[in-house]
């Protein structure tokens, strides 16, 4: 008896299986036809050089995406990040040139470590202040940010009455001379920034998947108040997300500072836009509950891959928003389907076993 | 109330509604008598709401008919059956709060000059003469919102007298509401009799129905197990009707000693919005490889105080002990750890992830128990995941599946063993067999009946008597946020315990005298 429906469902459920895995693979396809596609359009652009230079764009918009992705999963949005990225490539462009002065005619300097470990505190603590706002002082996450969006960016300009801080060369007295190299260096020819993209990303999809932490936020994101009954300490869980989104935003304006030599104030303007791109071409629900860090990775690249590649080929930087625009809805619109062709398949095998 | 002065306004002949999997409604036959007051009756699940969905074309029946002045009617939506004018309450108001009594009462159906430019001041001024035949001085331009549960009921009301409602349904309309407002309500049905108004009344609390009603209609099980006129009607009439003879499939008790007391609570407060409390001063005590029920009605503040216990509230007084250990400040997870667990009644809000899978579903009160340090051994956790499917039989095709794709009754087994895997030493159920199926129902008493025999307490509210009676050791009965009864299962009667879950409730007899 069991035989014969199992073998009457067979049949029906082959062809959505398929087309389920097809669909769950689409970020991953979407990036090889688009790298096909520019392989044999765009010259030059298989070459080493370019690949190098293209992972660096990349890497800077996933760092964020990454942070982005657990802030989503867990059922908020976070927009200060691209505020975050200028105040921290501030903050660090402060500490190379200044040091910090201590008011008894002499000022402290720091060398390399120093200031990046300073810069991420910088970060987290932003981060810590969005969560404060979302779960202490119930404000919506989309506000909260907003607001610490604003208050980051004037900060930033505020520290340098909105001029640019220069030549960050460091200084080989305080051993900050090094600071250039987590820009510009590289490590078996690979740059340092994919060396910490590839750690951090290693680091989230650990968490994600293996760590009670990760288990919480998707669950909180999928029913706050059900996550909180069974005992998930839901506060906790936001604040981390919202800080370790902080803590990546803190990385890429450390990063971008080095790469540029420079520090200015209006660096990161709307790269949370980007970030979430990313974060929903890969798989992330806007409501919570849903997404995976290696899906954000795969969209970051897409978006990374597909704005250089059309620069390369020279369209125009108006038709390329056109078409950032319409990969995105589109990624929306497959992943609506791949809900529905889920779910199906779930309840069929559901049916299949009775009741 | 002779046959002549209640014309019968609308009739179901031979009403079956198949839901997949059940039949909600078997072979009914109801008649609705214009300028009376028709009461519905039946435990939860018995099939009233059904057939009050059915006359208002919320659903549609499967076979049989609906006449209406001798004629065959089908109603394919809400809007249809209004235009028949039917109009229903639910018990979950559709209000908006967001906009005012006016907006509300004519959403969708605004009053406009050429269609488009709405006429805000003939809305206000109908709204007015409506809530003057209610006789309720609310201002049409007050936020809803800002009102209070017993005024939206009187919004609701008017929003179907304003659509020349016939026939009103009235779903529960007492549950959330005061005595006195109840007393307004009562005289607002009164009037409404008087014009002419056919009224269907569905209430679990009996003294409230024989005072208000004038015939009465007893659902069990899809069947109408009686249907008269109210005279001569008592409560114990009713209840047998309700329950019958033939009884549900109840687990064999299983004889063991009860061991020392698992949980104390004492003089438990919780104060609700409105000023008053949710939860007023409870004391109670368990004893290991004890059930506890607790009977009541919906809003007697069963829920909350299961949700203070496992320590949902910031805001509470009292005290909770757990095997002579007093609990520190109300958070979840620290009484889980102490060996409290809850079972919520609304599954779908409180109890699962519905994007989740079962397996994460199941797990997550216990991460820690496959978690070293900070990392997860999964495969523990899927062995753990097994283990349970098999032991709560659990019909899942796999536990990766979403847990959105199971039966209510399989959701529950994934609820119940999601607390029994934190090794619970108290267990809190709330509506453990709401919605579910009755093969499901039995598997879930066999399952606490044969955790009490290990040794667990259980505390478990249901407003099923049925259930209550031949589950528990002991029974508490809870009205208005106290308990008005506490019963042992020698003693308790089914006319004692409705007796005490409508106390504060009870007609006001001097308002009798007067009238």
């Amino acid at each position: 008896m069991t035989d014969t429906t199992a073998s009457a469902a067979a049949p029906q459920a082959g062809p959505n299986n398929t087309l389920l895995l097809l669909l769950k693979a689409r970020t991953f396809i979407a990036l090889i036809l688009v790298f096909v596609f520019f392989s044999i359009f765009a010259p030059n652009f298989l070459s080493t050089a370019n690949m190098v230079i293209m992972s660096k764009h990349v890497a800077l918009n996933a760092f964020l995406a990454i942070g982005m992705t657990f802030v989503i999963v867990s059922g908020g949005i976070d927009l200060s990040v691209g505020s975050i990225v200028g105040l921290c490539g501030m903050v660090a462009g402060y500490l190379l040139l200044n040091g910090i002065d201590i008011g008894l005619g002499w000022s402290v300097q720091f060398n390399t470590l120093e200031i990046c470990l300073i810069v991420a505190l910088v970060g987290i603590a932003i981060g810590a202040m969005n969560a404060f706002l979302v779960t202490k002082l119930n404000v919506a996450p989309f506000i909260a940010t907003l607001g610490t969006l604003y208050i980051a960016r004037g900060a930033a300009m505020l520290s340098s009455e909105g001029e640019t801080f220069p030549n960050l060369t460091g200084n080989a007295e305080y051993g900050s001379h090094t600071y250039r190299m987590i820009g510009s260096g590289d490590f078996l020819g690979i740059p340092i920034s994919i060396w910490m993209l590839i750690a951090v990303g290693l680091l989230a999809a650990y968490i994600a998947k293996r760590t009670p932490l990760g288990r919480f936020i998707y669950a909180v994101g999928g029913n706050e108040r059900a996550a909180g009954l069974s005992g998930v300490k839901v506060t906790r869980v936001k604040y981390f997300v919202y800080m370790f989104s902080g803590f990546c935003a803190a990385l890429v304006g450390i990063i971008i500072s080095s790469q540029l030599v420079a520090a200015h104030p209006a660096t990161g303007d709307t790269f949370e836009l980007n970030a979430i791109a990313a974060a929903v071409l890969g798989g992330t629900s806007m409501s919570g509950g849903r997404g995976k860090i290696g899906g954000t990775i795969v969209g970051a690249f897409v978006i990374g891959v597909l704005s250089d590649g059309l620069v390369m080929m020279g369209v125009s930087a108006f038709w390329q928003t056109v078409i950032k625009g319409i990969v995105i809805i589109a990624a929306v619109v497959i992943d609506q389907a791949q809900q529905k062709v889920q779910a199906k398949v779930a309840l069929q095998a559901q049916a299949a076993v009775g009741k | 109330m002779s046959g002549p002065a209640h014309p019968i306004g609308l009739s179901i002949r031979g009403g079956t509604k198949v839901y997949p999997g059940t039949v909600a409604l078997k072979a009914v036959d109801f008649d609705l008598r214009m300028g009376a007051v028709n009461v519905l009756v039946g435990e939860n699940g018995a099939g009233k709401s059904t057939m009050m969905k059915v006359i208002a074309g919320v659903e549609q029946l499967s076979s049989g008919r609906v006449e209406m002045d001798g004629r065959e009617v089908r109603f394919h939506s809400t809007d249809e059956a209004e235009r028949h004018g039917i109009g229903i309450v639910f018990q979950e108001l559709n209000l908006f709060p967001n906009l005012t009594v006016a907006e509300n009462i004519f959403m969708a159906h605004e009053k406009t000059r050429l269609g488009v430019d709405i006429d805000a001041e003939a809305q206000r001024a109908e709204t007015r003469a409506l809530m003057r035949r209610l006789e309720h001085d609310i201002d049409p331009d007050t936020l809803v919102g800002d009102l209070k549960v017993g005024q939206q009921q009187i919004v609701e009301i008017a929003k179907s007298l304003s659509r020349d409602a016939r026939i009103l349904i009235l779903d529960e309309p007492t549950s959330a509401l005061s005595n006195a407002e109840v007393e307004i309500l009562f005289r607002v049905i009164e009037e409404l009799k008087s014009e002419g108004v056919g009224i269907v009344y569905i209430s679990h609390r009996l003294e409230e129905l024989i005072r208000v009603g004038d015939y009465i209609t007893v659902l069990r099980d899809g069947v109408i197990t009686g249907a008269q006129s109210m005279e001569g009607v008592d409560i114990a009439w009713i209840v047998r009707n309700m329950i019958g003879e033939s009884s549900k499939d109840f687990a064999k008790e299983i004889e063991h000693p009860f061991g020392e007391e698992a949980l104390r609570v004492e003089n438990m407060r919780l104060a609700d919005s409105g000023g008053g409390f949710a939860v007023d001063g409870v004391s109670l005590s368990l004893r290991q490889g004890e059930i506890l029920g607790i009977y009541g009605l919906m809003g007697a503040g069963r829920t909350e105080l299961l949700e203070a216990i496992i320590g949902r509230y910031h805001n509470v007084n009292g005290d909770v002990w757990v095997h002579g250990e007093k609990m520190g400040k109300p958070r979840v997870a620290d009484r889980i750890a102490k060996g409290l667990a809850l079972i919520p009644e609304d599954r779908k809000h409180d109890g699962l992830v519905q994007i989740l899978s079962i397996r994460e579903n199941m797990t997550l009160s216990s991460v820690e128990a496959f978690t070293q340090g900070f990392h997860m051994d999964l495969r523990g956790e899927r062995s753990r995941v097994a283990e349970f499917v098999k032991r709560m039989v659990i019909k899942i095709a796999s536990p990766e599946n979403p847990v959105s794709a199971l039966s209510g009754g399989n959701q529950q087994k994934v609820v119940i063993s999601k607390a029994l895997m934190t090794g619970p030493r108290v267990l809190l159920m709330d509506e453990p067999s709401r919605g579910i199926d009755i093969g499901a129902k039995a598997e879930v008493f066999r399952v606490m009946r044969q955790l009490a025999a290990e040794g667990l307490g259980i505390v478990f509210v249901t407003s099923d008597l049925e259930e209550v009676l031949s589950l528990s050791d002991r029974i508490i009965v809870m009205s208005n946020g106290r308990i008005t009864g506490e019963f042992s299962k020698e003693e308790v009667t089914e006319t004692k315990l409705v007796t005490a879950s409508a106390v504060g409730h009870a007609p006001d007899r001097a308002e009798r005298e007067t009238a």
